[in-house]
């Protein structure tokens, strides 16, 4: 009996301890602040991409509030960690909109992610800015969902116009990864404007994330004769696969996309990356203005220079200060108006015109790796 | 005697459906949203604890392939709503009366399906896995859950890696926690019979249970096909929940999570994993104002928790209606 008494008492008392801290997460709320809500990966697979991005975040709100803020009050930014999963993601914008009543949220790079928040923020009626979600899907979820960086058809369709037109290269091939939806994505698209401007496929292989050995499928796509084989993948395979198209000595040109860039690309594939292209958002070597003042903040505040994560979400977060200060308040509806009339607005990644589709119309960039360095090849406009 | 516990059961079965559908209509509008999401994701994870329990803790099959059936029945009872039943109900038209009535029957059938194919699966990798003993076992599971994954991420019809969109929304928080209750009452029911008997037989040692006439893989194969039809269940209950289903939502360390209620809470002992999904749910959450020490917290957590009682929290032991109500007798 007694043993059960004491049983009983350690059960109630871990309820008890679990709804204490429950109460303490529902803490006050200021209303002399404008709260804006963050959602990334700070944990989990793709922890360095949500860490970036966050960081970024935190330049444009800290440079704000200390230009006096927005509409007369300080920006304070909720940052909730989605441990790189899609259930997390939809919890933590829940708990954004209900908890914390946050006037808009700006988040996730990975689409799955996005794509488990914002049907969330769209039946709120909060307006959701992702600074790197690249599937087409996410902005037809709704009115409230908008992105700053450009979709994976106009990557594709950069890649293509790219390698047929800029270069003249009519021979290609793909290497897909067939586990990410960002590679099938560019795949598909760069095929049906390759075949449109008058390019050949003329080899389509694949792999999935995590191989190492690509050997199988480069012996394939050598037999094609290919003069360039359009790599749609990220960093960590990009660099491998480069190293062994170099061991089977063939005489191509190899593109890539966003997901090459890391540092870990040059440093993984080596002299074998020499001469790759990359189409890109930005470069932190762009001698405009803007970039090297963004360039040189990060650099002092972070320690490193920054990928393109950071200048992206800065981009969306400056963006959002700026429609809500047009919109002057923070009503969602009227933030909404004022983010789906930006027009020209200039972000360290260009110039940001939002379309009817809530999609950012902007430039890219071609980068060549040049000995070891990523040099600006082209600015491809929409 | 006999009579008189089923009396009860269905007394207490009573007592719990009533008041789950005036907790859905008071409490659930009033927490908000987000409480109640806590709160959904709990009923969820009790489901997946207490199906897991029966293969890993009453039967003492190391199965941790858990994600893998959860993922099977989300996507075909997704599906299913998708394709089939949302465009139905849509052509019923959508009034205050007709929605109320056919949601709740579409979610039913959805669930059902996707239970059953999650069950089949089971039954398919069962038969010749379940042959496997110990480390076998573990890892034969592992890798049916990947192929069952990697297999739905290269089905376009379900949206493949880009994840499938526009699921209907008919999960309630009653619906998770009647859902919760019935497995429960399934288990606890499964255990008491000839059949539980048999296989606590099993765990405790095969060859002494074969040599007692009991056909183990009979047995065993019977509690894996159970258990994977709960997870389908639970995985349905998720896809509408969210609207959103991704295959990394059920990667292998989904399955351990899973695993580590079960171990937590005490292998073979229902409460124990109702508790350890409850306070693992709950914890992550409540830790949220430690930012970036949450997941070192909840880890630390896990490792004191099973260095201090590593028998689980209940060790085996069962909740009684003793320990709240000094009237029951203990049976």
């Amino acid at each position: 009996m007694i043993r059960q008494m004491v049983k009983l008492n350690w059960l109630r008392g871990l309820a008890l301890l679990a709804l204490a801290l429950l109460g303490v997460a529902a803490c006050s709320q200021n209303e002399n602040v404008i709260r804006i809500g963050v959602f990334n990966s700070l944990t989990g697979g793709t922890a360095t991409f949500g860490i970036s991005s966050t960081n970024g975040i935190k330049m444009a709100a800290e440079e704000w509030n200390a230009k006096g803020g927005l509409l007369g009050k300080q920006i304070q930014l909720i940052v909730e960690d989605d441990q790189s999963k899609p259930e997390e993601a939809a919890m933590v914008v829940t708990k954004l909109v209900n908890q914390n009543r946050v006037a808009a949220i700006l988040g996730e790079v990975a689409s799955s992610r996005t794509l488990a928040g914002a049907p969330i923020a769209q039946k709120a009626g909060i307006p959701l800015i992702t600074p790197a979600s690249t599937n087409p899907k996410v902005t037809k979820v709704g009115s409230y969902i908008f992105r700053v960086c450009y979709t994976d058809s106009f990557q594709g369709a950069v890649c293509a116009r790219f390698a047929v037109q800029k270069l003249g290269l009519k021979r290609l091939a793909i290497l897909t990864d067939v586990k990410n939806d960002y590679s099938i994505g560019l795949a598909d698209y760069f095929k049906r404007d390759a075949v449109l401007l008058g390019g050949e496929i003329v080899s389509e292989e694949s792999y999935s994330e995590g191989d190492t050995d690509f050997r199988a499928q480069l012996t394939s796509i050598k037999g094609a004769n290919p003069e360039v084989i359009f790599i749609p993948g990220y960093y960590t395979e990009a660099g491998l696969i480069a190293k062994q198209v170099a061991e089977q000595n063939m005489n191509v040109k190899l593109i890539g996309g966003d997901g090459w860039d890391s540092p870990r690309t040059v440093e993984i594939g080596g002299a074998a990356v020499e001469g790759a292209f990359f189409c890109n958002h930005y470069s932190a070597e762009d001698t405009s203005q803007m970039v090297r003042t963004f360039v040189a903040n990060h650099v002092k505040k972070y320690g490193y220079v920054p990928d393109a994560m950071a200048p992206l979400s800065y981009d969306a977060a400056e963006l959002l200060f700026d429609a809500i200060q047009r919109a002057g308040s923070i009503e969602g509806s009227k933030i909404r108006d004022a983010i789906a009339q930006t027009k020209d607005f200039p972000g360290v990644c260009g110039n940001i015109t939002i379309d009817a589709e809530r999609n950012a119309r902007k430039a890219a960039v071609m980068l060549q790796i040049n000995q070891g360095k990523l040099k600006v090849y082209d600015v491809i406009q929409p | 005697m006999k009579q008189r516990g089923a009396t009860r059961t269905l007394l207490v079965a009573a007592l719990y459906l009533a008041v789950l559908l005036v907790l859905g209509s008071t409490l659930i509008p009033f927490i908000g949203p987000y409480y109640t999401q806590v709160l959904i994701f709990i009923g969820i994870n009790i489901i997946l604890a207490v199906s897991l329990n029966l293969i890993l803790g009453f039967a003492g099959q190391f199965s941790i392939g858990h994600a893998g059936f959860m993922a099977l029945g989300g996507y075909t009872s997704a599906a299913l709503s998708f394709y089939v039943l949302a465009p139905l109900l849509a052509g019923f038209g959508t009034g205050g009366l007709i929605s109320a009535i056919s949601e709740p029957a579409a979610l039913a059938v959805s669930l059902l399906v996707g239970g059953i194919a999650a069950a089949l699966a089971g039954l398919l990798v069962g038969i010749p896995t379940l042959r496997l003993r110990g480390d076998y076992l573990a890892i034969a599971t592992l890798g049916m859950g990947e192929i069952i994954r990697v297999v739905i991420l290269n089905t376009d019809f379900v949206g493949g890696a880009r994840g499938f969109t526009d699921i209907p929304r008919w999960t309630t928080f009653t619906w998770v926690f009647l859902l919760a209750g019935l497995c429960i009452l399934v288990v606890r029911n499964l255990i008491a019979s000839t059949m539980g008997r048999a296989l606590i037989a099993v765990r405790e040692d095969e060859d002494a249970a074969a040599a007692m006439g009991i056909n183990t893989t009979r047995h065993k194969v019977f509690a894996f096909v159970l258990g994977a039809f709960f997870a389908g269940v639970a995985g349905g209950l998720q896809a509408h929940y969210l609207q959103y289903l991704h295959t990394n939502s059920f990667t292998f360390l989904r399955s351990i999570e899973i695993v580590v209620f079960v171990v937590l809470g005490g292998g073979g002992s229902i409460t124990g994993s109702v508790i350890a999904a409850t306070v693992l749910t709950i914890l992550p959450e409540a830790l949220r104002g430690a930012e970036s020490w949450r997941m070192v917290i909840y880890s630390a957590l896990l490792v004191v928790m099973m260095l201090t009682r590593p028998q689980g929290l209940m060790g085996g032991r069962e909740f009684q209606w003793s320990w709240l109500l000094p009237g029951f007798k203990k049976k």
